[in-house]
């Protein structure tokens, strides 16, 4: 017999299968392996932990000893291993490819972040410890103060908010705490209609009615109908900028002194401050509060959901209202504040001090970058939306005319008749490798694409990605409809279906048991 | 600009492919004179050796727990993670995934999480756990909230004995919603005087397990009496490690459970990010707040998972949800998880062994001392000492002898003489013999 070993693969020989016309014993695709459920690989006895033994003692639990078992299953150190390397396998990440997820920001995390969180000075360190042995903390907190203050032109930030919509919460709770020491009952919140889900909700948790603002042609806030909306009830407009069609209010400035004149205030969504980083103040536009997502501005990694990190700068009008804990600056050394002794603050957001393994990545990020690089930042991310933007403008149907700020956005016009729906297409993206575009958001365009490359992107990237989106337009338009409305056919799964997981949830492992599959 | 890939070639060939000439002509919505013409006042962009040595700057004038006999707890636990987790919280595959909003492409995040639900339900001892929330504080306040809408009424009483920051935060986020709370003072007692307030109109009693002083509680009669007024149970668990020793809220009759996670695979990083635990019974499923992941098939009929009930939350519901959140603590769950397989049930119930052990044990030592009582009945890692001088005091002096030795309670309760002496001592694995007989010294020598 022939030893082919060392010898080329004979490739006619291998064509002669489709990848798909057989299955596996195991269920695997070569480096596609299926995963288990820790709850069918492990068991209550198993660990992957070694622990000292426990010494002998009488017990304090004051009778309340656990006796049951709780049925958590356990992992040696190598099959555990195993399960998440696997499992991380099955996702898609910004180190993988480009995340055109408009709205969300998916930049390059670099890791030098990653390795300055660690340092066990940082990381090692406890929120309640004496504030003697902390004080390079404070200072990291309030260099990143500094610079959040002067990269936004505001006199104020507040630093402990989690996350956007928590720093929503903060702004909009110093905006009603303003107007109750003004002793005025305003109840009226407005708000764009393509403004983040997150804003109504934010503002009902405030105690506000939100009413819409109608947009104009051109995608932006309809001044004449906000003025007309503005009134002696209304507490503040909360307004994206860039927004979320990816574009600048031009008549911000017009904006701010409306709602100013109105007794109003003017809170900014900072989620799409990466496209101004650098290039614009926020200060310098009549803002009264913004929060910053230092997860998608500063490059702290998203993480499968979180976690995130909100600080929100204020004008001076809110400065005094900002929550409990607040680092100050002392001659000789800082202080945390935390009990507020002025009856100004309108309460405290979390325990300890917020997301301080944000603010270290984020700090990393930014010095890194500099004040120039962070403005390269910006300039970059906006040049590569616009030339997504020109280079698809002739086969897909931008939503808007004019340049675009940090993203693109398109609507399915393009597809009309195609019997292809902005879901397919997004989900056929897959298929070409990449993460979908942020679909059917926001609600002002019919099959929304909102597209933001982000300055992570390199030409080449650009132009290959544009490249399979003209593919994927020519093959919609050109009757391929099943290569949509069957996808994704590459991926880990085909498309799952999420009707029936909302009618029936099933939301934690059980154990199988005949008896209750019967019910 | 080490982050940055174009060229300045490439950015002119792009400009010109677009139409214009100068990057600034994209700016051309900004109003000209909110346009800045020079970078701000910040110093330009660092190397990375420039960047470590700030870094190191700032770590170094901390004293990390690690480097000293360290006795702080109150709702933030040092326990040592294994190397494995942080390994597999740097894999770019989770580090840099966004929210799992398309599934086929998720899977490792997604069935990740669904096994992190069945992990808390099961610790807590409840049906269904959410995919996280901010932290156990910000957790707590959700409950609140939820138990007004689950029960229609909302006045909440809160135990005295709750973590203060915890009891701030649910103030702070209650403070323009309808609800009322009713906050006990500061207090070591049982669950008694809670029973004797609850009335018709609550909609929830808040209390803590072990609580914030270090006292175990049943609170299985307090649950009958609150359910009789058809309000619920909210136990919030700041040391989720206790329930590897002691009954969960779900066995004492609990209907909503939150706790903070940070015990597993988190570590301290001086206060987050945390990972806050939520949990409930079947039926309150949907007035939940937060990301569910749950179960589903594909269109080949594999199994799969899927972020589901999404018409509770803000990006569907808007004014309407049952919250605000939207980013939460995914990676912190993937810490928890992790750290949670690998101890397993047996290493998860023998950790907690440890920690009762070496904390019965130091509790002893130190009631030895003259000018210190303990004032628990009952304890699992974490108790109150009342000492014969001001705990601040006291503090303060043995950091100076490099020992950090647990939280004088007035600093997070300012103005209250009567706790003006009290300590809390937390004792966990990572704390050694040499440690313990560090402070039993140090403190004798203090109170002398």
């Amino acid at each position: 017999m022939m030893n082919n070993q060392g010898r080329p693969t004979n490739i006619d020989a291998a064509v002669e299968l489709a990848a798909d016309s057989f299955t596996t014993f195991s269920g695997n695709r070569g480096l596609d392996q299926e995963e288990l459920l820790i709850y069918e690989i492990g068991d209550t006895k198993t660990s992957g932990v070694d622990l000292p033994e426990v010494p002998e003692g009488h017990s304090r639990l004051g009778g309340l000893a656990r006796t049951n078992e709780i049925g958590l299953p356990g992992l040696s150190e190598p099959e555990a291993m195993r399960h998440y390397t696997r499992l991380s396998r099955q996702n898609y990440a910004i180190d993988m490819g480009l995340y055109p997820l408009g709205s969300c920001t998916m930049k390059h995390n670099p890791r030098l972040n990653e390795k300055m969180a660690r340092l066990a000075g940082l990381a090692d360190i406890h929120p309640l410890q004496p504030q003697s042995t902390v004080q390079g903390a404070f200072d990291l907190i309030d260099t990143l103060a500094h610079w959040l203050k002067t990269l936004t032109g505001m006199p104020a930030v507040a630093m402990s908010p989690k996350a956007g919509a928590h720093g929503e919460l903060c702004g909009m709770m110093a905006i009603r705490a303003a107007l109750d020491k003004r002793g005025e009952e305003r109840t009226i919140v407005l708000a764009p209609e393509s403004a983040h889900g997150t804003n109504p909700a934010t503002a009902a948790l405030c105690g506000y009615t939100v009413k819409a603002i109608p947009a104009t042609e051109d995608g932006r806030v309809d001044l004449e109908a906000l003025k007309q909306a503005l009134g002696p009830d209304v507490a503040a407009i909360m307004l994206t900028n860039p927004n979320t069609c990816g574009l600048f209010e031009r008549d911000i400035k017009e904006i701010a002194d409306a709602v100013h004149a109105a007794g109003a205030y003017f809170y900014c969504d900072g989620a799409n401050f990466n496209a101004i980083v650098g290039k614009v103040r926020p200060g310098d536009l009549g803002v009264d509060c913004m929060h910053i997502n230092l997860h998608k501005t500063f490059s702290t990694p998203h993480g499968g959901g979180g976690p995130g990190a909100g600080p929100v700068v204020f004008s001076e009008a809110l400065a005094p209202f900002v929550p409990t804990p607040y680092v100050v600056a002392g001659e000789e050394e800082y202080t945390m504040v935390e009990h507020d002794d002025t009856g100004d603050s309108f309460g405290r957001m979390t325990a300890f001090h917020g997301q301080m393994g944000m603010f270290t990545r984020a700090l990393s990020y930014m010095m890194s970058h500099g004040a120039d690089g962070l403005r390269q930042v910006a300039e970059d991310s906006v040049l590569n939306a616009n030339y997504i933007m020109t280079s698809l403008k002739d086969v897909m149907t931008p939503s808007f005319e004019g340049p675009c700020m940090h993203e693109a956005l398109f609507d399915d016009r393009f597809l009309k008749g195609s019997g292809v729906e902005t879901l397919d297409f997004a989900k056929a993206m897959i298929d070409e490798g990449y993460h979908p575009m942020t679909m059917y958001f926001p609600l002002v365009v019919h099959g929304a694409m909102l597209i933001e490359p982000t300055e992570t992107e390199s030409k080449q990237s650009l132009d290959q990605f544009i490249g399979s989106m003209r593919h994927l337009v020519d093959k919609a338009l050109s009757g391929d409809g099943d290569r949509f409305t069957g996808a994704p056919y590459h991926a880990p799964r085909r498309r799952l279906d999420e009707t029936t997981a909302a009618r029936k949830p099933v939301l934690r492992w059980q154990k199988p048991e005949p008896a209750q599959a019967a019910e | 600009m080490r982050y940055l890939p174009l060229t300045p070639d490439d950015r002119q060939a792009m400009l010109a492919k677009i139409g214009v000439t100068h990057i600034d002509e994209l700016f051309r919505d900004v109003p000209a004179d909110a346009l800045l013409d020079a970078p701000v006042d910040l110093p330009r962009h660092a190397t990375e050796m420039e960047v470590e040595a700030a870094f190191k700057s700032f770590a170094g004038r901390n004293l990390p727990a690690g480097e000293a006999p360290f006795f702080v707890g109150a709702g933030a636990y040092r326990h040592h993670v294994p190397a494995t987790v942080d390994y597999m919280l740097q894999r770019g595959e989770f580090l840099t995934a966004y929210t799992p909003y398309q599934p086929e492409i998720s899977q490792g995040t997604l069935q990740a999480l669904f096994e992190f639900q069945t992990q808390v339900a099961q610790i807590f001892g409840m049906d269904v756990a959410n995919a996280s929330m901010y932290d156990g504080s910000t957790a707590a306040a959700e409950a609140v909230l939820m138990a007004r809408r689950v029960t229609r009424k909302n006045k909440a009483i809160i135990s005295g004995s709750l973590h203060p920051q915890y009891i701030e935060v649910i103030r702070c986020t209650t403070a323009f919603t309808e609800d009322v709370t009713v906050v006990n003072p500061p207090a070591l007692s049982g669950v008694e005087e809670l029973i004797s307030q609850i009335d018709d109109d609550i909609s929830c009693v808040v209390v803590q397990n072990p609580d914030f002083f270090g006292n175990l509680h049943d609170f299985t009669k307090l649950a009958e009496a609150v359910h009789e007024k058809k309000a619920l149970l909210v136990v919030v668990v700041t040391e989720v490690v206790s329930l590897g020793a002691i009954k969960s809220p779900g066995e004492m009759g609990a209907d909503i459970v939150v706790g903070e996670g940070q015990s597993l695979g988190v570590g301290l990083n001086f206060g987050g990010p945390y990972v806050g635990l939520f949990a409930t019974n079947q039926k309150y499923v949907r007035q939940m707040p937060g990301r569910l992941c749950g179960e589903t098939r594909d269109a080949d009929g594999k199994r799969g998972f899927v972020l589901t009930l999404s018409t509770r939350e803000q990006h569907i519901r808007r004014e309407k949800a049952t919250s605000n959140i939207c980013t939460n603590a995914g990676l912190c769950t993937l810490a928890f998880s992790i750290h949670m397989t690998l101890l397993g049930e047996a290493g998860f119930r023998k950790l907690a062994a440890l920690n009762h052990a070496r904390a019965s044990e130091l509790a002893d030592k130190l009631s030895d001392i003259d000018g210190v009582e303990l004032l628990n009945e009952s304890f699992f890692n974490e108790f109150t000492l009342r000492l014969s001088k001001p705990a601040a005091e006291v503090v303060e002096q043995l950091v100076e002898q490099g020992v950090i030795a647990g939280l004088p309670v007035s600093r997070l309760y300012p103005g209250n003489e009567e706790l003006d002496n009290l300590l809390l001592v937390a004792v966990t694995e990572t704390v050694s013999e040499n440690d313990m007989y560090a402070l039993y010294y140090e403190l004798k020598e203090a109170l002398k």
